[in-house]
């Protein structure tokens, strides 16, 4: 099958074509990359390296001092860097889990059963892939004050695991299940919650490693500063933002900073790749 | 199938499992996101500043919005070149790139993937632009023109109202291959070969073709989610903004309608007003999703 389409294709395409794509794709590529290897470089280079003029791209003396004042930096206010450090895993950790418990439950009775509602349920939950929790925001927050959720964690938390796009990505995985695989279990006499857990979620698992990933992704770099107030309860996000608008002598800190900031979710999504596009492949609206 | 409502009580008994395994998501789903679209729209109507009972006021807001706004009318006209010149852009771009990307064997093709997708999920890294584009001459972009002697002195690349909104438009296109653009890759890979096959058999001759004949209208259910994610993104822009640009930014040069509510909301209290200025946010949202949506499904095989 590999084959034939290896032979089906090469009749339209060129080697010439292949070449200019290539050319093309590599020099995009290396814009794309450029400011991941710039943030890497700046976080490395001592002060006078930031400071010279002309600039110089790449790093001479390499040192991790920028993480050791990115240390000192937070020592000298009120909270600890491992504090934002701790709060930032807390709330994506826990947000995460949440939300694939909840979501996979919610994604199975919508995948594989009919009932009254059912239709409109999944046309509401596409239409609210629309909105951002950007554009939500205030109407959000106003519930959230009448809830008295305002600066607690539970303000970032409890919107998150009603992610749209993971129950989602869910539903329409479970929909490729053949349903014979659950009718036999039920002939087998098993439940709902026993079909669900032995048999529907490990045959769903790019499904739900995706629904991590995204979810994660989201609360990890959430500005949360509209939500929490209590300096001891913010995000990494926010820190980087507070010292970023900070003088020009930040300028290591915050390069060390984002740096922290932007490798756990770069890590997570290579480690799955395969399973997010494998996902992905059934992201499509159909109708 | 049909719903048999003469028997509803008793199928509702006999799958109350299934019920309850939706439970906690439809009461979380319709507190933060069913119930703050109807909030919006009903204390748009009124004049609220949290503390005292919310008085109705007609449709008085939606009046001020026209007449009684000066900044409104920047906020608008700066979304909607995001909305209008972004959201498209970033669409086709998302589309070109993951065909071309497509095009490799497995491993190539995941390394590109991974590159083109990675400034989606950091959400940090755009402070580097700010280095990038910095105004003193220790600014990347402002050394490199003056060591060519294309400037004698440095641009204030992010306090001038003439490149602000260029600059903000590069990053945010930069870091706008998120969900969309997976969502192509995996479309792409989908696709029947023996649609190519029959395809180079009916005269197809080269790859622009095919992907105008066979390509794109077998991938109209990811091109109708992608362009629902797009819209999202694109009408509510201000994350990127206020990071490289502040906020408020010179002249307000990148100031967006998000960050309008937002202001209205969190430094003047003024509920009432942000949540019908919501409302119109999510009307538009609605119509060109709607809009979009027409298309595609008379153009792909829906």
């Amino acid at each position: 099958m590999r084959l034939g389409k290896r032979t089906g294709r090469r009749q339209v395409h060129t080697v010439g074509g292949d070449i200019v794509l290539a050319i093309f794709l590599v020099i995009v590529g290396v814009f794309m990359f450029l400011p991941f290897i710039y943030s890497i470089v700046q976080s490395l280079k001592p002060m006078e390296e930031l400071f010279v003029f002309p600039p110089k791209f790449f790093v001479r003396n390499p040192t991790l001092s920028n993480f050791k004042d990115l240390l000192l930096h937070t020592n000298n206010m009120w909270v600890p860097l491992e504090r934002y450090i701790f709060n930032s895993f807390f709330v994506s950790v826990a947000g995460t889990v949440g939300s694939v418990i909840i979501g996979s439950m919610a994604a199975y009775p919508l995948a594989k059963f009919r009932f009254p509602g059912s239709a409109l349920y999944e046309k509401i939950i596409v239409l609210s892939l629309l909105f951002v929790y950007n554009v939500t925001a205030v109407p959000q927050f106003i519930i959230m004050s009448k809830l008295k959720m305002v600066d607690t964690l539970w303000a970032v938390l409890l919107p998150s695991m009603a992610s749209s796009l993971s129950l989602y990505l869910m539903k329409n995985f479970m929909s490729q299940l053949p349903d014979d695989l659950i009718e036999a279990a039920k002939i087998d006499g098993a439940g709902h919650m026993k079909i669900f857990l032995g048999i529907v979620m490990p045959n769903v698992k790019p499904a739900w490693v995706t629904a991590v990933i995204f979810v994660f992704q989201g609360l990890w770099n959430m500005q949360t500063d509209s939500y929490i107030f209590t300096e001891s309860l913010k995000n990494l996000p926010t820190l980087l933002m507070q010292i970023s608008t900070g003088t020009v002598a930040t300028a290591g800190i915050s390069a060390a900073a984002s740096v922290i900031l932007m490798l756990p979710p770069i890590i997570v999504f290579l480690i799955s790749e395969s399973q997010v596009v494998e996902t992905m492949a059934h992201s499509g609206i159909k109708g | 199938m049909k719903t048999d409502f003469k028997n509803i009580g008793k199928q509702i008994v006999q799958n109350r499992t299934l019920y309850l395994m939706m439970l906690p998501f439809t009461i979380l789903f319709v507190i933060f996101t069913v119930l703050s679209v109807i909030v919006a729209i009903g204390l748009g109507f009124t004049s609220y500043n949290l503390v005292e009972a919310p008085q109705f006021a007609g449709f008085s807001n939606y009046v001020r919005m026209f007449l009684d706004d000066d900044l409104l009318l920047k906020a608008v006209r700066n979304t909607l070149v995001f909305a209008i010149v972004t959201g498209p852009l970033s669409y086709f771009l998302c589309l070109f790139f993951a065909w071309m990307i497509n095009e490799f064997p497995r491993y190539i093709r995941m390394l590109l993937t991974f590159i083109f997708y990675a400034p989606s999920i950091s959400g940090g890294v755009f402070i580097i632009w700010t280095y990038i584009f910095s105004g003193d001459s220790y600014g990347f972009i402002n050394s490199f023109l003056m060591n060519l002697g294309l400037i004698a002195d440095p641009i204030q690349w992010l306090s001038d109202t003439t490149y602000i909104l260029p600059i903000v438009i590069i990053v945010q296109l930069w870091s706008s291959l998120g969900t969309s653009f997976l969502s192509f890759i995996a479309g792409l890979q989908g696709i029947d070969s023996a649609l190519y096959e029959a395809g180079a058999m009916d005269g197809i001759k080269n790859r622009f073709q095919e992907l105008r004949y066979i390509t794109l209208p077998a991938m109209g259910p990811q091109l109708m989610f992608a362009a629902v994610m797009q819209i999202g993104a694109a009408f509510s822009v201000s994350g990127i903004c206020v990071a490289l640009a502040g906020n408020p930014s010179v002249d307000y040069a990148a100031y967006t309608i998000v960050m309008h509510i937002g202001d209205y909301a969190s430094a003047r209290y003024e509920m009432g007003y942000a949540c019908a200025l919501s409302t119109v946010l999510f009307t538009a949202m609605i119509l060109t999703n709607e809009f979009v949506g027409r298309f595609l499904r008379k153009h792909t095989n829906l």
